[in-house]
């Protein structure tokens, strides 16, 4: 069934592109900052998982360590420049971000760090099997990242509406001032929104590290930009928008890919899908404004 | 450092600065923020080489076409903005630059990857200007006249409706300006003086590659004018002399110019976010002061 396979190769495009949008799309919804130096979390998420990997051998350790570190890599970004600018006019975090951004890539490709070069990540499958039914064919790397996305959702659900943090980022993403007004400690709850959200973005950094079985500096370039597209066609701040932003970009990619083959290339066509959602629903999917 | 290689330099100073000015007039004086301004130079210059190569028309036929039909593309991608607003378009103007270097690609008429070679040298009224101080006179010349436009929108009713417009668009609306109108219009001079811009650019490097109009090229121009003062005719022209030269001067740390560039636009929005000479910048105030007779002369600037 090409079709269905089609659609489970789609899944798992979307599952990346959902631990990725989800950071940005939490980020966005409390600071209204455009977060460019997102790629940089992402990949500083891979490259930790790598050498964590090779130097255990364990993967869930790995992408734990990849998480921590990448959230703590995350805070320090916030504390360092967006805290200082959170009542500046928006075009001042955007360019510090785009600053982290350039500095950061720079950066992680000297020798000392990431150099210029792919490194493999064979973590295989972390062990998991291949599953093969009439209607689903994953391999153990899908597999792998399905569990991963899901549980991570799972964990976020439960954070975001069962407790206080959770809600004080809610409160916060509707009207910072009031959330403080009513005792909120904004700095805390905004560090660990980025804290999550960079967790995030460093166990997508490593599963698509792992599923490509390779890591490179620039590795974050591509998969940040397509997650500022779901963020914008779910809405922007909202995470169920995102969710089904992704879905719907890596089926919409996945078939037009198969069955137009390539007029344009795929990463275009999410910019075209970009443009004229833009044109017909300004506000995106879910969005409201 | 042979005097070629400096006035190649200076070529490309005065390149960026056009581009820095028509920049500012869509970002600074309308506020609309584009990171798409490198898709507008790669038109130009893929307009002006397009007509050259395949069609062997003359510099200034190139020239002119490239800036017209930048223009009206400029004018066509600026129909987006009458919709959507602040960060959106922030994110669609960087999807117009993957796009269009995506078409550069992967459209053979453009010859793919591959670029387009041979770019003849311009030649007006029988002068040749291949590179070198002729060149680099004739790019001046075009940086004196994106400024001289930039200066007599900021003086004319327009400029004060893209000021109106940037500052809030929808009071703009409610005291009669059409701010659709006047949107359009910034998007359509914006990128029709880019476009001439990227037709100097290619009759001077005499080829076109996709790769010369990515992303990270369009981050490179809104930092240029962000980081002279958005808004003002000084700060563009001061961004792009400074961050063009930046390269050059720091090559003893060759390695780390782009962690230095980097670092220094971060730093730039936490302690001088209007820019190096912005309204309220210390070194433009400290200077200002320093002038006889200006001393009074601290009222507000209308772009």
């Amino acid at each position: 069934m090409l079709i269905l396979q089609n659609l489970s190769d789609a899944l798992i495009l979307a599952c990346t592109y959902i631990l990725m949008a989800a950071g940005l799309t939490m980020v966005y919804g409390v600071l209204k900052v455009l977060h460019i130096a997102h790629a940089s979390v992402y990949t500083v998420g891979a490259f930790i998982g790598v050498l964590v990997f090779s130097w255990i051998g364990n993967f869930w350790l790995a992408l734990l360590c990849a998480m921590l570190i990448s959230g703590v890599f995350g805070v320090l970004i916030y504390r360092s420049t967006y805290f200082y600018l959170l009542n500046a006019p928006r075009t001042v975090p955007l360019i510090a971000s785009v600053g982290m951004f350039v500095m950061f890539t720079d950066l992680l490709q000297k020798n000392f760090l990431m150099g210029p070069y792919q490194r493999a990540f064979p973590a295989a499958g972390a062990g998991l099997p291949a599953i093969q039914t009439t209607w689903l064919s994953l391999t153990p790397k899908q597999l792998l990242i399905l569990l991963v996305t899901l549980g991570l959702l799972v964990l976020l659900y439960f954070l975001l509406t069962r407790t206080r943090l959770g809600l004080s980022w809610q409160a916060a993403s509707m009207d910072r001032e009031m959330a403080a007004a009513v005792g909120i400690n904004l700095n805390r709850s905004i560090a660990a929104n980025f804290f999550l959200g960079s967790a995030l973005a460093g166990a997508a950094g490593v599963l698509v590290g792992v599923y490509n079985n390779s890591v490179f500096a620039t590795m974050g370039d591509l998969p940040s930009y397509k997650a500022f597209i779901i963020i914008v066609l779910g809405g922007m701040g909202s995470l169920p928008g995102a969710i089904l932003a992704s879905l719907l970009l890596a089926i919409v990619e996945n078939f037009m890919v198969a069955s137009i083959g390539y007029v344009l290339p795929r990463d275009s066509i999410a910019f075209l899908v970009l443009i004229l959602m833009l044109m017909f629903r300004p506000n995106g999917l879910l969005g409201r404004e | 450092m042979s005097s070629g290689y400096i006035v190649t330099i200076f070529t490309f100073v005065a390149i960026y600065i056009s581009l820095a000015l028509s920049l500012n007039i869509l970002t600074g004086y309308a506020g609309q923020i584009s990171l798409g301004h490198a898709a507008f130079l790669g038109i130009g210059a893929y307009t002006s080489a397009v007509l050259a190569v395949r069609y062997g028309l003359p510099f200034w036929v190139d020239f002119l076409a490239a800036v017209v039909i930048t223009g009206i593309i400029g004018t066509i991608l600026g129909l987006p903005s009458l919709r959507v607003r602040h960060d959106f378009l922030v994110l669609a103007t960087m999807g117009v630059n993957f796009v269009v270097v995506s078409v550069f690609k992967y459209v053979d008429f453009f010859r793919g990857a591959m670029g387009l070679v041979n770019i003849p040298a311009p030649t007006i009224l029988g002068l040749t200007f291949r590179g070198g101080a002729p060149y680099l006179t004739l790019t001046a010349i075009y940086a004196l006249l994106t400024l001289a436009v930039c200066w007599y929108l900021s003086k004319t009713w327009s400029g004060l409706a893209f000021h109106a417009i940037r500052n809030d668009e929808d009071a703009a609306a409610s005291v009669g300006v059409g701010s659709a109108r006047y949107k359009i219009y910034a998007f359509g001079i914006s990128a029709a003086l880019a476009g001439g811009a990227g037709s100097l650019y290619a009759h001077f490097l005499g080829s076109v590659f996709p790769d010369n109009f990515v992303f990270v090229e369009s981050i490179g121009m809104l930092s240029m004018v962000i980081f002279g003062g958005i808004g003002t005719l000084r700060g563009p022209i001061i961004g792009a002399i400074f961050l063009r030269l930046m390269p050059e001067l720091f090559r003893f740390i060759q390695d780390y110019r782009f962690t230095l560039y980097g670092a220094l636009l971060v730093l730039m929005m936490l302690f001088q976010p209007m820019g190096l000479l912005g309204k309220d910048s210390w070194l433009w105030k400290f200077s200002t002061r320093l002038l006889p007779g200006n001393r009074t002369s601290m009222r507000e600037e209308i772009p």
